[in-house]
């Protein structure tokens, strides 16, 4: 079985209370330990506001749910989340190649930083007091103005 | 000294235009360079999560912010606009806004 890592991320209708979002989540990890898969971490997000409405929801109960698992799974769990009524949007996103690549630029900006400083005689890691005053030298200039054209 | 005589600075051209055309060249056109947020401050994960970091690219209206606008690089515009379009599908982020 391939396993690769997913998220899972569902609103719950803005009412729901802790027991209810706890046994669906106990649904959810039953499924997938049925299908062999492990839920990594969960986190609740609590009640937000929604960008539209659903329905006729304005708010909604956000709970993300981190996946390790089949893609057989995750084909189960979103049959199953279509179905039930309590759940006003799910989606299920694939992560865990995006984490590598994420992961491989960052060493790699790192090692190259490090190999250019070597080479420049300095030490591979930036010391405390290097260089320019902050690090953020721009920092009240990271929103742009949108009428620069 | 031979650079003495461009004690003005590199702004000559300008100067001289301001004189002889009134109308065109009076506000000497000012770009700011523009670079990808996200080359810049060393963001590689663009998240669909993350609202705030979206949010900046998402005008009153609802749409994707254009590059020729953001000066975002091609690839990470590419990464932003999947990171927007699946935050609408969670309605974290609208899809239109009137």
């Amino acid at each position: 079985m391939i396993v690769r890592q997913y998220e899972l991320i569902y609103v719950l209708p803005p009412d729901t209370t802790e027991e209810q979002a706890g046994e669906l989540h106990k649904q959810i990890e039953a499924v997938v330990a049925r299908l062999q898969g492990q839920v990594e971490r969960t986190e609740n997000w609590g009640r937000r506001k929604l960008a539209y409405e659903i329905g006729h929801f304005k708010e909604g109960v956000y709970v993300l749910e981190v996946i390790n698992g089949s893609g057989e799974l995750m084909k189960e769990l979103d049959r199953r989340l279509k179905v039930m009524d309590q759940v006003i949007r799910h989606m299920v996103v694939r992560v865990d190649e995006e984490k590598k690549v994420v992961e491989r630029t960052r060493t790699k900006r790192q090692s190259e930083s490090e190999r250019r400083r070597v080479k420049r005689g300095l030490p591979p890691v930036r010391q405390p007091g290097e260089g320019r005053g902050g690090d953020n030298d721009d920092a009240d200039d990271d929103r742009f103005d949108g009428m620069e054209v | 000294m031979a650079m003495g005589q461009r004690s003005s600075g590199g702004r000559g051209r300008g100067d001289k235009k301001a004189g002889d055309k009134q109308q065109g060249q009076r506000r000497p056109m000012f770009r700011r360079r523009k670079v990808c947020k996200f080359c810049a401050d060393k963001i590689d994960d663009i998240n669909y999560k993350d609202v705030k970091l979206l949010g900046a690219f998402v005008p009153e209206r609802g749409k994707i912010l254009p590059r020729r606008i953001s000066g975002t690089c091609a690839m990470h515009q590419r990464k932003l606009q999947t990171a927007i379009k699946r935050a609408r599908q969670i309605a974290l982020i609208p899809y239109v806004t009137d």
